[in-house]
């Protein structure tokens, strides 16, 4: 298969620890490029690219930026989301981990878009070990003037915090997140207000995951290869984490349209001693679930939104047949029993009954009330949670209902009551 | 009215016109539907969070939180589809999973807010799993009992805490089903930040803060042939009782409320405003004392017991600044221990004083051991309005039909002043009347000094007497009260005279109000509070009859000795769990 | 089992240590996290102590109960005692489908303790964790920030603990 590589392309090519070597091999250029450009025009491209957010909920890049510009109040920011908490997702650490200058530039070009004063760089605390690259990455660019005062000469100033996660999925949740900054235990607000009009600090803020970012410096300096990949839809290429029983896990930058089993037999090797699968969950914990009958269906936006499927935050978990789907949803269940903020009844209290429900399937001791009530909860909670990881947590649950409908089905025992 | 600013929408198909920035929640009851709620509460910030006012709105793939969505022109919302009712009863079902519901023997029995959803909801019986754990309930004070096993997790109480009190006393902890509503370390209030002002048990929807109970103390008293048991009232209580029973807010009862309590079967029914009158006497003597010699200013009031202990746990250093006399409540208990079992011919000890008061921190106010002898406290037991509330409940009285009835002698002689006492503004008011008369020897030139009164949190003002300038302050709740005296500690503060409470409105708004207060509730009783003084033949405290007998033949004069002995008392920093 | 942090010895070295870290984050209330992440760092047995967050309340304008709530919210932190080397071990998905379930076994045979105790020594502690992001090592355990997996095997686990003396 075609090894493309855009958004990886400077992996492995420049010494992380030294901006010199970043701009031998171009780095900056893009900054360069975008400070002599109007901001109107940088989201242009954004939106030429169809760039839909890379963190979850795919909203697009473009859109976001041109509107977070314009917003009339004061002292704007700009957040970078690598909270990377959902399961099986693991990009955004190779993009910090190999490319943490790229990472920096992009974030200058996103506050010099959307008229930002600052930025803050929110990483999750299990990636700690990271911190060092993107402290050395900031205090580089700062001696050499990419941030600080009057940057290139244009008046404009613009500094980088880091602020560091403490081990909680619902942060990567925008107003958990800001939350987090603030100093408060991160659950999640009720929006309006909009995080355009009053985020971080109750400034306007302007939020974007590191990959969302992480592309936009090479689309301004090469827009062609991007713009030649994928579809018509979904324009250029994604990073996936692929993972589970597949026999080479890990993280691959691809054109989006390749088929899922290019993904999972070509890229990712095959699953471990030749299983077969039992299904396959893509866009972390709180995405989707299907089972082997969309192997040859193209991995895009298109083609997923018609097999109700998300792309999400791009991961590809590939369960074989030793797990039962009972035993998956457990465990996602699991996930989102423990993460949740708590702060509102359907999630604290859903999560917990419905995990129940799939207990008493797993032990075949389940009624058919006990399905209805099942089903019931499973719409109520997203329904009504405050905010999307309680909207999002049933999405494998629900799917299985259709995938896997004799999953629920109650077995009438011949000798029973 | 200005068209822009308003907005069309229907609900149920029902057309309503709403001001710009109307939610729906409160947009239906324009149409008198009442969405169900629980974590809403009119007087505080959003919170969004129980989800149960959920509603559907056309074009929304979601449902919306009707409590926190404005309503916009064109909006059309339903309150009872499937859909809606499905999610609020399911809402309402898992709460009820995780709820020891023992209603019966609940204090929130039949005033519940998810007991009144249950109803509505018609829940007849459990589809989940009970998943309640059992939990301890914490009562090591006087004042408040936390029974978080009946906590639903709305966080009014974080909220009235944090943004009316500024204490943060009580937060959330914890994640998922492990969320608690709790004080740092689960420690019980009286080690915490906590000072005991009760706003968190009227904004409590259920019965997971609740006061710490002492009716069987009072009837356990009356029905004991050796008591002679005496109950004052405190003037906020007469405009609140009302609401209990169906009357408009602010409704005054006080001839009514006298009646009950002869019903329950006390033996004396007397009045607090004499306290407070006494109160107000002393005081004045105290500032014109202060100002006269130069002493520690500004003075600030000691009559709020939550005040009191706000000063001693959180400014342990400004200690000075708090009046020394006694509070309304002790003033009246020690008079009625002394003087009055003197006059009547009873042993003090046989003497049962109850007080009904609008407050919680009073019931820790009666246990400090600088306010009783010998370990006998003047005050026996405290109960709150709502106490009284459950009182009249059991005697079974038809309280709105009660015929009415006055107060006894001698001690339910009181002034307009003493009744004024009761909202914010109303102990500056009273003061100022009795010492601008002993300052300037004339008579105030208007009684009504309206720069004091209002709902506004820091009110200040500047009056001329005699040679004196005094600059006068007014606070309610205790996050205003914070700002003026982080200020004083750094002497930055050049008031003379500061009124300090800590409940919104001042006791009107108590905590041991109602549960049905609301700010609205409040200001209505504030003005009630207001019309017994207008109409009250003496308006001054020291013009009350009984005052001026008790110091002519007991006390002498104001600041004398003899009453510091008596009406004057002292005040102590607090230890704390680590000193640093 | 753990120690009760009340018993916890504030001495002047780490009262010092925390009036640095308070600086280093210029007495910034909102930048609580970061601090009680730091402060935790200090401490050998990586919690946070009762005493040590009453502290922190009293130099900064910020309440006990807010600093309780992110220490009992946020995963990274805790309010008790842990191991000199906490064993976290991912229990998400991927690692699960992995047979963590052996990896767990193991390190409680060879360690000779359960959830929610320490070892002898106070060297480790076994926790399991939400995932953190190595899920193309899985299974996977974190132990002071450092990732290492997959561990599938007696062998890699045995030659795992060796390292931490
Ligand atoms: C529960 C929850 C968790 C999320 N976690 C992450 C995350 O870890 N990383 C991320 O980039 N976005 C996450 N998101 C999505 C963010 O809210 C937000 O949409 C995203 O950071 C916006 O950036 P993007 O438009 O570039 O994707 C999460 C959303 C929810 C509801
Ligand atoms: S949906 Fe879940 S995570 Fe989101 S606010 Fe509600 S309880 Fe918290
Ligand atoms: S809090 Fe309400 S529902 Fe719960 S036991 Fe008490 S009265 Fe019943
Ligand atoms: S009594 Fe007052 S100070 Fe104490 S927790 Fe309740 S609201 Fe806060
Ligand atoms: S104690 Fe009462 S007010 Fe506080 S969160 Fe619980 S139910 Fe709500
Ligand atoms: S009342 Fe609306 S969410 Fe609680
Ligand atoms: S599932 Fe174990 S590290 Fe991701």
């Amino acid at each position: 298969m075609e090894n493309i590589k855009y958004i990886t392309e400077n992996f492995g090519k420049y010494d992380i620890s030294s901006i010199d070597s970043y701009m031998s091999i171009g780095g900056f250029e893009a900054l360069r490029k975008a400070v002599a450009m109007d901001g109107d025009a940088v989201a242009a491209v954004l939106s030429e690219a169809k760039i839909k957010g890379r963190g979850g909920a795919e909203y697009p890049m473009g859109r976001k930026w041109s509107q977070a510009r314009v917003v009339k109040r004061p002292h704007h920011c700009v957040v970078c989301n690598a909270d990377e908490g959902e399961t099986c997702t693991f990009k955004d650490r190779e993009l910090i981990k190999n490319d943490p200058f790229n990472l920096i530039e992009a974030i200058i070009i996103a506050g010099w878009t959307v008229n930002a004063e600052d930025a803050y760089i929110y990483l999750r605390a299990e990636y700690a070990c990271l911190r060092p690259r993107i402290i050395n990455a900031i205090q580089q660019a700062e001696e050499h003037d990419f941030l600080g005062k009057n940057i290139l000469g244009t008046g404009w100033s613009y500094n980088i915090h880091l602020y560091s996660g403490a081990g909680a999925y619902v942060c990567g949740e925008g107003t958990a997140l800001i939350r987090s900054i603030e100093g408060k235990a991160g659950r999640p607000r009720m929006k309006p207000p909009f995080m355009k009009q009053s985020g971080l600090f109750a400034r306007p803020t302007c939020i974007n995951n590191v990959e969302s970012l992480s592309i936009v410096p090479h689309l301004l300096r090469n827009a062609l290869p991007y713009m030649q990949a994928g579809t018509k839809e979904s324009v250029g290429t994604k990073l996936i984490s692929v993972g589970g029983n597949v026999n080479k896990p890990g993280v691959y930058e691809i054109p989006f349209g390749i088929s899922i089993r290019d993904i999972i037999y070509d890229l990712a090797g095959g699953v471990q001693e030749g299983r077969n699968i039992r299904l396959i969950q893509f866009g972390g914990a709180s995405g989707k679930i299907s089972d082997d009958r969309i192997l040859d269906i193209p991995y895009s936006y298109e083609s997923f939104a018609a097999n109700n499927l998300i792309i999400g935050s791009g991961s590809v978990l590939v369960i074989d047949e030793r797990t039962s789907v009972i035993d998956f949803l457990r465990y996602t269940q699991d996930f989102f029993l423990h993460e949740s903020c708590g702060q509102c009844t359907p999630c604290r209290e859903g999560n917990r009954h419905i995990r129940i429900f799939l207990e008493k399937i797993k032990n075949g001791i389940h009624t058919d009330e006990d399905i209805r009530t099942m089903k019931t909860f499973a719409t109520v909670m997203p329904m009504s949670s405050l905010c999307g990881l309680g909207e999002t947590a049933q999405n494998a649950l629900k799917s299985a209902f259709t995938i896997f409908p004799e999953v629920f089905t109650v077995k009438k025992s011949a000798g029973g009551i | 009215m200005i068209m822009e600013d308003m907005i069309n929408l229907k609900i149920n198909g029902m057309p309503v016109r709403v001001h710009k920035g109307t939610k729906i929640l409160e947009a239906a009851r324009l149409l008198h539907i009442d969405i169900p709620h629980l974590c809403y509460h009119p007087d505080q910030r959003i919170k969004a969070r129980c989800r149960i006012c959920s509603v559907e709105v056309v074009g929304k793939k979601r449902l919306l939180a009707a409590c926190a969505t404005e309503c916009w022109e064109g909006m059309e919302v339903f309150t009872d589809t499937k859909v809606v009712r499905d999610t609020q009863r399911g809402i309402l079902q898992l709460i009820m999973a995780d709820h020891e519901e023992n209603c019966l023997t609940c204090p929130r029995n039949g005033n519940c807010v998810l007991q009144q959803l249950c109803s509505r909801f018609n829940i007849l019986r459990p589809n989940l799993t009970h998943v309640a754990e059992h939990l301890t309930v914490r009562t090591g004070n006087p004042s408040l009992v936390h029974d978080p096993e009946k906590c639903v997790k709305c966080g009014r109480c974080i909220r009235v805490c944090k943004d009316v009190q500024g204490i943060e006393a009580i937060g959330f902890a914890g994640r998922s089903t492990g969320l608690k509503v709790t004080t740092p370390y689960e420690d019980d209030f009286a080690k915490t930040d906590c000072v005991l002002c009760g706003q968190c048990t009227v904004v409590c929807p259920v019965g997971a803060l609740v006061e710490r109970d002492d009716t069987d103390k009072v009837l356990d008293a009356i029905f004991d042939p050796a008591k002679k048991v005496i109950v004052q009232t405190a003037p906020s209580v007469r405009v609140a009782l009302g609401d209990a029973f169906g009357l408009p807010d602010g409704s005054i009862v006080t001839k009514k409320m006298v009646a009950a309590l002869r019903m329950i079967g006390f033996d004396k029914v007397f009045d607090t405003n004499y306290g407070a009158d006494l109160t107000i006497t002393e005081e004045a003597c105290e500032l014109i004392d202060r100002l006269k010699n130069n002493r520690k200013m500004p003075m600030t009031t000691s009559c709020c017991p939550a005040w009191v202990n706000f000063v001693e746990k959180h400014y342990p250093g400004e200690i000075e600044h708090l009046s020394s006399t006694k509070s309304p409540m002790s003033i009246f208990s020690a008079v009625l221990k002394t003087q009055y079992a003197r006059q009547e011919k009873i042993a003090p000890e046989n003497i049962f004083s109850v007080a009904v008061m609008p407050c919680i921190a009073k019931k820790y106010e009666a246990r400090r051991p600088e306010l009783g002898k010998n370990g006998n406290f003047d005050t026996d037991a405290v109960i709150t309005t709502r106490g009284l509330i459950k009182l009249i409940k059991y005697i079974g009285i038809d309280f709105v039909n009660l015929q009415e009835d006055e107060f006894d002698d001698p001690m339910g002689e009181s002034t307009g002043a003493g009744a004024i006492f009761g909202t914010t503004g109303g102990v500056m008011e009273a003061a100022l009347r009795t010492a601008y008369e002993w300052l300037t020897g004339r008579e105030m030139p208007t009684l009504e000094y309206t720069p004091v009164r209002g709902f506004e949190g820091i009110k200040e003002a500047q009056v001329k007497i005699d040679k004196y300038n005094l600059k006068i302050a007014v606070v309610h709740t205790l996050k205003n009260a914070a700002l003026v005296m982080n200020k004083l500690q750094v002497g930055q503060c050049d008031y003379d005279f500061i009124e300090i409470m800590a409940c919104p409105g001042g006791c009107v708004g108590g905590g041991g109000q109602p549960v049905t207060t609301t700010f609205a509730a409040t200001k209505k009783r504030m003005s009630a509070l207001y019309e017994i003084d207008r109409s009250s033949k003496l308006r001054r405290s020291h013009e009350n009859p009984y005052l001026k007998k008790l110091y002519a033949e007991f006390l002498v004069s104001p600041g004398s000795d003899k009453a510091h002995q008596l009406l004057h008392t002292c005040y102590q920093a607090r230890t704390k769990e680590f000193d640093f | 089992m753990i120690e009760d942090s009340g018993k916890f010895d504030l001495n002047d070295e780490l009262k010092t240590q925390i009036e640095t870290i308070l600086d280093n984050h210029c007495h910034d209330f909102t930048q609580i996290v970061g601090i009680l992440l730091d402060v935790q760092e200090q401490i050998s047995q990586h919690y946070i102590p009762k005493i040590a967050a009453f502290y922190i309340a009293d130099k900064l304008p910020i309440k006990l109960s807010a600093i309780y709530d992110c220490i009992t919210f946020y995963d990274a932190l805790s309010d008790k005692p842990r191991g000199r080397y906490p064993i976290e071990v991912c229990d998400s998905v991927a690692c699960k489908v992995n047979d963590n379930g052996f990896l767990l076994e193991t390190l409680k045979e060879l360690l000779g303790i359960d959830f929610g105790t320490v070892t002898y020594d106070g060297r480790f502690t076994i926790e399991k964790v939400s995932c953190f992001g190595a899920c193309d090592r899985a299974p996977a355990v974190k132990i002071n920030k450092i990732v290492y997996g997959p561990l599938k095997t007696r062998e890699q686990v045995r030659d795992l603990l060796k390292q931490f003396v």
